[in-house]
């Protein structure tokens, strides 16, 4: 759930990006990273390794200001796509008020997209959260390569989107379709500050 | 203002508002007649306000005659509080009451509303007595608005209730029909089916759908992206300009808005409001924290009457006193009580009230049998005041002493000071105590005498029997002296006639003395005075008895050679007299404890 913190009029959420390795969740968060005003983000923190794939996570944490009379913060994290990370996905899970599943539309990926899909659902069953109630957001990351390579968004719906939850084509390189994918699970997110209890600590 | 946009031939009817649609009309065909009142209830964006002015106006149409007044609960509210601020409140009142038909929008927020629903009760039961219609709508049906009054929950529920649900396509695509006739838009039947397709669970998402179709013919854009929601197929949207964050911020907004429940949304503005004014809002924090729903506005004029309070109070005390400039109590309506505590305390250092004579004292006072248990009483309200004997009403005889023993009490409470703690010891009797009031009165300062007053540790007051047909001095003391014994402090009388016999005095404040002790001063005789030659000041006749050379423990031991028992059974006597008080141990005077029968 979002925090909603009445007394010191805060909302703080947590938003992670999961994906399998190297499907762009790094991108989208850079992508981001660089449209926000500098007085309106914090530093991003990202421990990659030297050839630039993550190897714990990225956090970019966002001040959205006052809205409506509540500070808001978003959270911003990505996880280690790398299947032998499984233990730091589940603690940057912990707490998440919702999911970005950054897939890679390449088709030769595709088992590496059911898989991570398959690992978010068994961490958050083992943090004992329903994964039907977590607000979730699919992205086609790498829609832009060549034709041939990718398969087109309507595959891939028919491939993940088996829950029917909103979803986005995207070239995160370049940005295309990364803040409808951010605004998407935002809006999700945000609908849930009426069933936050009040302010309640984050469970 | 009812728009006249709003008609019933404008109004798309299908299975999810045809119930509702015939009571409307069955009520333009006779108000206050059939289903009075009339409450429509839907989600967001269903068409109930459509439905409504769609009433109004076919009211105006059909009875030209008859005055229709159409408002939001939200204006209905706004125009009370602006009519009673002007002072009309009850014009207002009268003009809603007379319409021939009253038609309120969003009735869902009189939840925690209780001046508005007693309000609102009243005008239903007026209109509904005078054959007036009335029709409500709300987002809930009326059983289901919180913290809504009882009565008013059966009245709004007493006519006919009719709901009104989500469209379905065909329902969806004749609205669409009505919106492109209402702008003269001509998109072909399969644009129209197309836009309608998707399960929009409120006109208004349908009405921005439409509006996004136009928004793309009109740059010529016709292979834009499609409608959301029209198709489920995700398209690559092309990263836009530098706007991108403004324009995701704008949308969070948005979600935050529409999220967040809207009395939170306006507690919160009031929070930052009067934090930009400077005061501490943790009051209305907390019940920013709380579950329920407040009447906000309440809540929010309550706080402005503290905050203006608190401004008044240090304006005040700042001018008696520069340096309690910014006190943080000035700024905190949950302290107000403190500051105006401070006020007090700044009031009586700058004007401060009569103090006891520094002549009398405890240890100049001859301990004699007709006076030791007076003075082992004094010596208990001195060791601990405030808390066995309060009031303590001194009584006696014209010089026996009474004035002595009062400003001997007062003194010795008055040295109790310490660097830690001042005492401040008001000791004043009453004909010039009212000619303070009086005093106070002419120059319009009575809040500053009393506040004098009330800021001592400990009120000391001479010749109380003198306040017989004071009425206004007897009712300042009456409440002083409320203020002053709920406060813990001390307050201790001398009168020559006790209580009970002070007729011409209210019996409430009367009430109030009979509360604590009262103790008879008696005479110290005159052979005794004379044998120990005990000065005596021509005309000092309240100090002369008593006055004497100091004595050694004077209060409790009796003079040598006095006959403490034999002389004192009198007294014993009389002060049994009184019903409420009690004397164990008696005769023995070392050993007596008075007792306060309960």
């Amino acid at each position: 759930m979002p925090v909603v913190d009445y007394p010191g009029r805060e909302i703080t959420c947590k938003i992670v990006y999961y994906g399998p390795g190297r499907s762009g969740k790094t991108s989208n968060l850079q992508y981001i990273y660089e449209r926000v005003p500098a007085e309106r983000r914090g530093a991003m923190v990202s421990l990659a390794t030297h050839n630039e794939r993550t190897l714990f996570f990225d956090f970019l944490p966002l001040e959205l200001g006052t809205i409506s009379g509540f500070t808001t913060r978003f959270q911003l994290y990505t996880v280690p796509g790398q299947a032998y990370y499984r233990n730091t996905r589940k603690l940057v899970l912990q707490g998440a008020d919702g999911v970005v599943f950054v897939a890679d539309s390449q088709r030769r990926q595709q088992e590496e997209n059911i898989e991570s899909l398959r690992d978010l659902h068994e961490a958050l069953a083992d943090q004992h959260v329903d994964p039907r109630t977590l607000p979730l957001v699919l992205q086609y990351n790498k829609q832009d390569l060549p034709r041939d390579l990718i398969s087109p968004p309507h595959l891939m719906e028919e491939e993940l989107n088996f829950r029917g939850v909103p979803s986005h084509a995207a070239d995160a390189l370049t940005g295309a379709g990364v803040f409808e994918t951010l605004r998407s699970i935002s809006e999700l997110v945000l609908r849930r500050l009426n069933a936050t209890s009040h302010a309640g600590a984050r469970t | 203002m009812i728009d006249g946009r709003l008609r019933f031939d404008n109004y798309a009817v299908g299975p999810a508002n045809r119930l509702a649609v015939s009571a409307a009309r069955a009520v333009v065909e006779s108000p206050g007649a059939v289903y009075n009142p009339l409450f429509i209830c839907s989600g967001s964006g269903l068409g109930k306000t459509h439905l409504m002015a769609a009433i109004g106006n076919g009211l105006r149409a059909q009875h030209p005659g008859l005055e229709v007044e159409l408002l939001s609960l939200d204006d209905l509210v706004d125009q009370l509080n602006a009519a009673v601020a002007a002072g009309h409140a009850d014009a207002v009142k009268r003009r809603w009451q007379s319409a021939g038909a009253l038609l309120l929008d969003d009735v869902q927020f009189l939840t925690g509303r209780a001046e508005t629903q007693s309000e609102l009760l009243r005008m239903l039961n007026a209109l509904q007595r005078a054959g007036r219609q009335i029709v409500m709508t709300s987002d809930r049906p009326p059983r289901e608005i919180d913290d809504a009054d009882a009565r008013l929950l059966s009245r709004l529920a007493g006519g006919l209730t009719v709901d009104i649900g989500v469209p379905d396509f065909e329902m969806r695509v004749a609205i669409l029909r009505h919106k492109c006739a209402e702008r003269q838009l001509e998109l072909p039947a399969t644009v129209l089916d197309e836009i309608a397709r998707p399960p929009w669970t409120n006109v208004r998402e349908l009405q921005g759908a439409l509006n996004r179709v136009v928004a793309q013919q009109a740059i010529g854009d016709v292979t834009g992206p499609p409608v959301d929601g029209a198709c489920r197929e995700p398209q690559v949207v092309p990263a836009q300009s530098e706007d991108e964050f403004e324009s995701f911020l704008s949308d969070v907004a948005a979600a935050v808005a529409e999220s967040v429940e809207s009395w939170r949304v306006q507690l919160t503005e009031c929070i930052e409001r009067w934090d930009r004014a400077g005061f501490r809002t943790a009051m209305l924090a907390r019940v920013l924290a709380q579950p329920v729903a407040p009447d906000v506005e309440a809540l929010d004029a309550r706080f402005a009457a503290a905050c203006e309070r608190l401004r008044a109070i240090e304006e005040d005390a700042v001018r008696l006193n520069p340096a309690l400039a910014g006190h943080p109590s000035f700024r905190d309506p949950d302290r107000l009580a403190d500051a105006e505590a401070l006020l007090l305390h700044a009031y009586a250092a700058a004007e401060p009230p009569p103090c006891p004579d520094p002549r009398f004292t405890i240890d100049r006072i001859v301990g004699a049998p007709t006076n030791l248990l007076a003075l082992r009483i004094a010596a208990t309200v001195i060791d601990r005041p405030g808390a066995d004997y309060n009031p303590l009403v001194l009584t006696g005889a014209g010089g026996a002493g009474k004035t002595h023993l009062l400003h001997a009490i007062g003194n010795a409470l008055a040295a109790r000071s310490s660097p830690a703690r001042s005492w401040t010891v008001a000791c004043v009797d009453v004909e010039s105590w009212t000619q303070q009031l009086i005093a106070a009165m002419q120059t319009d300062t009575v809040d500053r005498w009393r506040a004098r007053y009330r800021s001592c540790d400990a009120l000391l007051i001479d010749d109380l029997h003198l306040l017989s047909g004071k009425e206004r001095a007897q009712e300042e003391l009456f409440h002083l002296f409320n203020a002053m014994h709920d406060a813990g402090k001390q307050v201790v009388f001398a009168s020559a006639l006790s209580p009970s016999k002070m007729t011409d005095v209210a019996a409430r404040l009367r009430s109030r003395l009979d509360g604590g002790l009262t103790v008879d001063v008696g005479c110290v005789p005159e052979a005794e005075r004379v044998a120990r030659h005990t000065p005596v000041s021509p005309g000092d006749e309240a100090a002369a008895p008593t006055i004497d050379l100091p004595a050694t423990d004077p209060i409790i031991r009796p003079l040598p050679g006095a006959s403490v028992v034999a002389s004192s059974e009198g007294l014993v006597d009389e002060f049994f007299l009184d019903p409420e008080k009690v004397v164990t141990d008696w005769p023995g005077p070392d050993g007596r404890i008075v007792e306060t029968v309960p």
